[in-house]
């Protein structure tokens, strides 16, 4: 079955899909007429040397080829606006429905492989339609035209088609039945070439260190006789087709002509039907041919539709309530929360909790540091406060609300977060910063930016704010990023910011100046830092020390110093890093 | 089935003639099966020509004078069915033997290709693939090595059996009436010009929409990357509109592009309908004035319908073979390209002490340099005793990066590389295993100027540990495994249990046999590097260098990675590019490099009371990445 959400992206685009079967029908009328005029030139025009005549048809013929001619770049026309218009319409219904995933959906597909949805398969799916459209009607009916002509010109001639066409069709369908098999294990093989081969490249300095050149060459050329194996297997059978299709032609027109010259002797049939007889023949088995291939290229194509209605079928486990709630400020209380990510994808870990019966509440104002190892459940933690997952039991109160009685968008922008994987996208400087605002001014961009010590290096830049950034931000280095990132989030003007880890490659006395900013001039917003670094949380209001999911303390830093083990530990191993004066 | 029908414009070869030579000399080893195909394909087409051509005589001749006969003598005709199943059965095996013998010329040369260009690929220097994308790189192995074998398989044997079959109807035309003949050379030459038309406006097209192509997937990588800074941020319906731009866009240029190559099939049949009407018209006049006799006007209209499908068919695969010439060209572009040369006559080997001197063997406790002299073998213990005297290098030659660096490094010292990105610290690195050549001055190695020591053997005299942890499709153990070859199984538990990953791989399902993908996605950042330690460690190299990883691992596996590489360290000469200063403080020297430049030296405490650039690094005060 088809994915409904798959076949409604034909809105908008039934009427060329419609019209093209119709234009091909036209088509095969005229090729199926054209050659019976051809026939009446030889065996009338010629036979009786009626030059008129054959004008006449000549002229008929000429008409039917322009006909013909205009049908077939119409269908073509069509088919390609029909094709090319249901691909562009999967392809913004995939990426509508994208943006509406939540971070577990996100999670669940991975980037390359909805990537790989929204390219290649919708490439496959859209030329699968070209071809069916096209193709799909035009081969059976040929074979029906060709099939009713012969029964037409002779019926017991036409029988051996009812032996013929069986047992053709059989043998090829058997035969690209067992190609299939095969050809999926070359493409492993080529896979797995490709891999090893895309590995070579991005590592090749590892390759070079080790002086592996020769054994990478090796494996690569075993890979490759393994492939040769292979698509030797796929392409020798398929190379049987074309012997075949042709020994079932010739052997069908010995016996027409056997049987047929039997018939004429007997005074049954003309030559000429004969002649005839036997281009329909020939047109029946290509039709087989055809249908066969379109088949296979159909089924093949029937698995990335399924790829896509997988994407579009995703249901949205974000719900919007009906009635959304008003908050008040914007307080932060976590109510005996638990989460467990859903591991059901990968099948090998069971649901373990990530985070279990945490219970914290932030005051509007607080600045609030996270720390623990990784894995502890830090990050996972602040992303239940914009609602990026749902918990799993317990409650997140945003404003005295419950995040899930919320209207979404309202939430989200009430509540920054600045990312610990966090990207730039390409464009200018001030464009990503607009991502914060789509309207803020120079100076609202400027201020953000000063806030998060940014604003000193992007002057240095050759454009300053209009300097373009690569994809990701390439030409910026790491702590250059992240300040972007978090004037990014700024621009918000948000009441509750969050900074996951966002500023591990900052130098500490930038950091610092970070959040002595958001402490004192941007009074009133709540922040919560999760970090490494405990020279990053150190004068927060409080911190929280995670480990294992846990809540085990939370408090000021010299009352956790005395009291907290781990906070102890994690803060002396650190000193012991040198990295502990700032 | 190597799938890749539209997305890719028909871009042109540059030098046809050339390329065709070169692709040549690839099928020259199935020369022998190449001369057993021609003929086959010239039997097959001759069979198929036959077929057609012959039945209308037979029925003529043997079947017409009979008709009404009571008792027929029918063996003329039964004797001729004979000959037509002989000559169908010849045809039909011709096809099975030239399809077959393609599929075998096809798969071997592409592998033979394939092998080349890879086996040349390993022999470029690092440079080449500085400058060229990986992905420009992988389209050499995947759509131009398909478009080639789809030429070679497919359109090959097609284009030579279509030829085939235009060229023997066109001469038999030629000899019925080569007036006639005449009118076919003119619409020979509309069919060429349609197709040309076509071609050129399809192309046109294709250009366009391998454009539109690019800035969607382009558009379409970015944001499903960063889809969740989307979702962070509630950009979703601004993103939405964007991509509905570009995503018409690309409907538009692809809606064109595609009716082109639709159209192709469909004028090309009617032209030759068209072909035929005419034919037979003008025929017909010439036979009324007596320039033509009917019977040869029947035949040569016969001619006419057979000549449609191969002119239709030859014009379909032209553009897929220039489409694998293009293809071919971009592949011997990389053959052509220079692979790094090693003219260093010092070899590494490993020997025994013995009572006379040393004694190579395979597993020898000792390394040694070995040099030809005039007076014979001299060797030289591999101690690990670097020196950069002098060095300057840019990457481009306009752009130095580094100024006069010099220093040096005592067998077993610890050196230590700290500044800020860009500052040249892994140019240093780069240099001393000659992934680049050092411009002017020099780097002395054991007291040998590493130029005259063989690349490889330069290479295996040192293990790299990288930043970024790369590693292999395969088992644990296999990537492990890749720091000695030759390790057993025992031999590297032994290095993984050294390098503190001995512990974590038990716990993987599999062990050391758990396979990971490559880019390691079920192991962690830390796990990764571990195994990359554990590789170095394996390969029990005279020096190291370690390039030590930035990520943001938890305390706990940070402090299994700082033992693991002081284990490594131990008793080598070791440099290292340090980004945490905590694993600087016992270097013997620190060198603090500023825009390629050495602007502090000395060791932790020395630098310290210097109260320089490295005491501002080592409090925080300056971002390191």
């Amino acid at each position: 079955m088809v994915s409904k959400k798959v076949a409604a992206c034909m809105q908008g685009y039934r009427l060329p899909a419609v019209l093209t079967p119709l234009f091909i029908v036209g088509e095969v009328a005229l090729d199926i007429g054209i050659p019976l005029v051809m026939a009446s030139i030889i065996n009338v025009g010629l036979a009786q040397q009626d030059v008129p005549y054959i004008c006449k048809l000549g002229a008929l013929m000429l008409l039917m080829a322009l006909c013909s001619l205009a049908l077939g770049v119409l269908a073509g026309r069509s088919s390609s606006v029909a094709g090319v218009g249901f691909a562009k319409n999967l392809r913004a219904a995939l990426f509508d429905k994208i943006q509406q995933f939540s971070f577990r959906s996100l999670d669940k597909f991975s980037t390359a492989s909805l990537i790989t949805r929204l390219t290649t398969d919708v490439t496959n799916t859209q030329m699968a339609l070209m071809m069916g459209l096209r193709m799909l009607f035009r081969a059976p009916l040929m074979l029906l035209c060709g099939a009713a002509m012969a029964f037409y010109i002779n019926s017991n001639l036409a029988m051996i088609l009812l032996v013929a066409l069986p047992l053709l069709s059989v043998v090829i369908f058997g035969i690209f039945i067992m190609a299939f098999p095969r050809f999926r294990q070359l493409m492993s093989k080529y896979d797995s070439l490709n891999t090893r081969t895309q590995e070579n490249l991005t590592a090749i300095r590892v390759v070079k260190a080790f002086v592996r050149g020769d054994y990478e060459t090796d494996l690569f050329n075993n890979s490759v006789d393994e492939m040769q194996q292979a698509a030797f297997r796929a392409e020798s059978l398929m190379a049987t087709t074309m012997p075949i299709m042709q020994l079932g032609m010739y052997t069908c027109m010995l016996a027409v002509a056997w049987f047929g010259g039997n018939t004429i002797i007997a005074g049954e049939m003309l030559v000429g039907d004969l002649m005839s007889f036997i281009s329909y023949i020939s047109q029946i088995l290509m039709s087989v041919m055809m249908i066969a291939m379109i088949s296979v290229n159909l089924i093949l194509s029937k698995a990335s539709i399924n790829r896509i209605g997988e994407v579009l079928d995703e249901e949205i486990d974000l719900t919007e309530p009906q009635n959304t709630k008003e908050t008040g400020k914007a307080d932060i209380v976590f109510e005996d929360v638990c989460f467990a990510y859903d591991n059901s994808q990968n099948g090998q870990e069971k649901r373990a909790d990530v985070l279990s019966n945490v219970n914290l509440s932030i005051k509007v104002g607080e600045t609030v540091g996270i720390i623990g190892g990784t894995g502890s459940g830090k990050s996972t933690l602040v992303q239940l406060i914009p609602r990026l997952y749902d918990v799993t039991s317990g409650r997140v109160l945003v404003g005295g609300v419950d995040v899930r009685e919320q209207n979404l968008a309202d939430l989200r922008n009430k509540v920054a977060m600045v990312l610990q994987k966090n990207l730039l996208f390409s464009g200018t400087v001030a464009d990503n910063l607009r991502w914060g605002n789509a309207n803020a001014t120079q100076a609202e961009i400027e201020a953000a930016c000063r806030a998060a010590a940014a604003h000193d290096f992007i002057s240095t830049l050759p454009q300053g704010y209009d300097t373009v950034l690569g994809q990701g931000g390439v030409n910026l280095s790491g702590g250059q990023r992240q300040r972007l990132c978090i004037a990014r989030a700024l621009l918000k003007r948000p009441d509750i910011i969050i900074l996951d880890d966002s500023t591990s490659a900052v130098d500490t006395a930038t950091d610092k100046a970070i959040r002595k900013t958001l402490r004192e001039d941007l009074h009133g917003i709540t922040t919560i830092i999760v970090a490494q670094r405990i020279t990053s949380v150190m004068d927060a209001d409080k911190i929280a020390v995670l480990d294992d999911g846990r809540l085990i303390d939370c408090g000021k830093h010299d009352e956790l110093l005395e009291s907290c083990a781990i906070y102890r530990e994690i803060y002396y191993s650190q000193q012991k890093g040198g990295e502990a004066d700032a | 089935m190597p799938k890749h029908g539209m997305g890719r414009m028909p871009a042109r070869p540059q030098n046809v003639r050339q390329t065709l030579k070169r692709l040549l000399a690839y099928l020259a080893p199935q020369k022998m099966l190449l001369l057993i195909v021609l003929p086959m394909i010239m039997l097959s087409s001759a069979a198929a020509v036959a077929g057609s051509l012959f039945l209308k005589p037979l029925f003529n001749d043997y079947v017409v004078p009979f008709i009404g006969q009571q008792n027929p003598d029918l063996s003329g005709f039964i004797s001729l069915i004979a000959v037509m199943a002989v000559i169908y059965l010849v045809g039909v095996a011709a096809t099975y033997i030239y399809n077959r013998l393609m599929v075998v010329i096809s798969s071997k040369t592409l592998a033979v290709i394939r092998k080349d260009m890879f086996a040349h690929m390993e022999k470029l220097p690092l440079s080449y693939f500085d400058k060229h994308p990986h992905g420009e790189l992988m389209s050499r192995y995947t759509s131009d090595t398909d478009a080639l074998h789809d030429a070679l398989g497919m359109g090959l044997p097609t284009l030579l059996s279509c030829s085939m079959t235009v060229i023997g109807v066109f001469g038999a035309m030629l000899v019925l009436s080569p007036l006639l003949t005449l009118l076919i050379v003119v619409m020979l030459g509309v069919m060429f010009l349609s197709v040309k038309l076509i071609g050129r406006k399809s192309g046109f097209y294709f250009k366009k929409q391998q454009q539109a192509i690019g800035r969607v997937n382009g558009y379409l990588e970015e944001m499903i990357e960063g889809q969740k800074v989307v979702r962070v941020f509630g950009r979703e319906q601004q993103a939405a509109r964007d991509f509905t731009t570009i995503n018409d866009d690309l409907c538009a240029a692809a809606t064109n592009a595609n009716t082109f190559a639709n159209i192709m099939m469909p004028v090309m049949m009617n032209l030759s309908y068209v072909n035929y009407a005419l034919t037979a018209v003008l025929g017909a006049i010439l036979g009324v004035g007596g320039l033509l006799d009917l019977g040869s006007l029947a035949s040569f209209l016969q001619l006419t319908r057979q000549f449609g499908q191969p002119i239709s068919q030859i014009s379909q695969q032209f553009n897929g073979v220039l489409l694998a010439l293009a293809g071919a060209e971009r592949i011997f572009a990389v053959l052509d390209e220079m692979p790094e040369n090693d003219e260093g006559e010092v070899k590494l080997v490993r020997a025994e002490k013995t009572a006379d001197g040393w004694q190579e063997a395979a597993n020898g406790k000792y390394w040694l340099w070995k040099r030809q002299a005039a007076d014979g073998v001299i060797y030289t213990e591999v101690k690990g005793d670097v020196r950069l005297e002098n060095v300057s290098f840019g990457y481009l030659p306009e752009k130095t990066v580094l100024h006069n660096v010099s220093f040096y490094a005592k067998p077993g010292q610890k050196i230590a590389l700290v500044g800020s990105t860009g500052s040249g610290k892994t140019t240093i690195t780069n240099l001393i295993n000659r992934f680049y050549e050092v411009e002017n001055g020099q780097i002395i190695y054991d007291g040998i100027d590493i130029k005259q020591i063989s690349k490889t053997d330069l290479r295996r005299s040192m293990a790299f540990v990288l930043q970024d942890s790369h590693l292999f499709s395969g088992t644990v153990r296999e990537n492990i495994r890749y720091g000695r070859l030759n390790a057993t199984d025992a031999e590297v538990e032994a290095a993984a249990k050294l390098a503190n990953a001995d512990g974590f791989i038990r716990h993987l399902p599999q062990g050391y046999d758990t396979v990971i993908s490559g880019n390691g996605g079920n192991l962690s950042q830390g796990q990764r590097q571990l195994l990359t330690i554990a590789r170095a460690m394996l390969a029990d190299t005279p020096v190291i260098v370690l390039d030590e990883a930035t990520s943001s691992v938890d305390t706990r596996t940070e402090q299994l990675i700082e033992k693991a590489m002081d284990r490594l360290m131990d008793n080598r000469t070791v440099f290292v590019i340090a980004h945490r200063l905590s694993t600087v403080r016992n270097a013997n020297a620190i060198l603090v490099l500023e825009n390629g430049r050495v602007v502090e030296r000395g060791d932790h405490a020395d630098l310290l009371r210097q109260k320089g650039r490295y005491y501002q690094l080592y409090n925080g005060l300056f971002e390191l990445e």
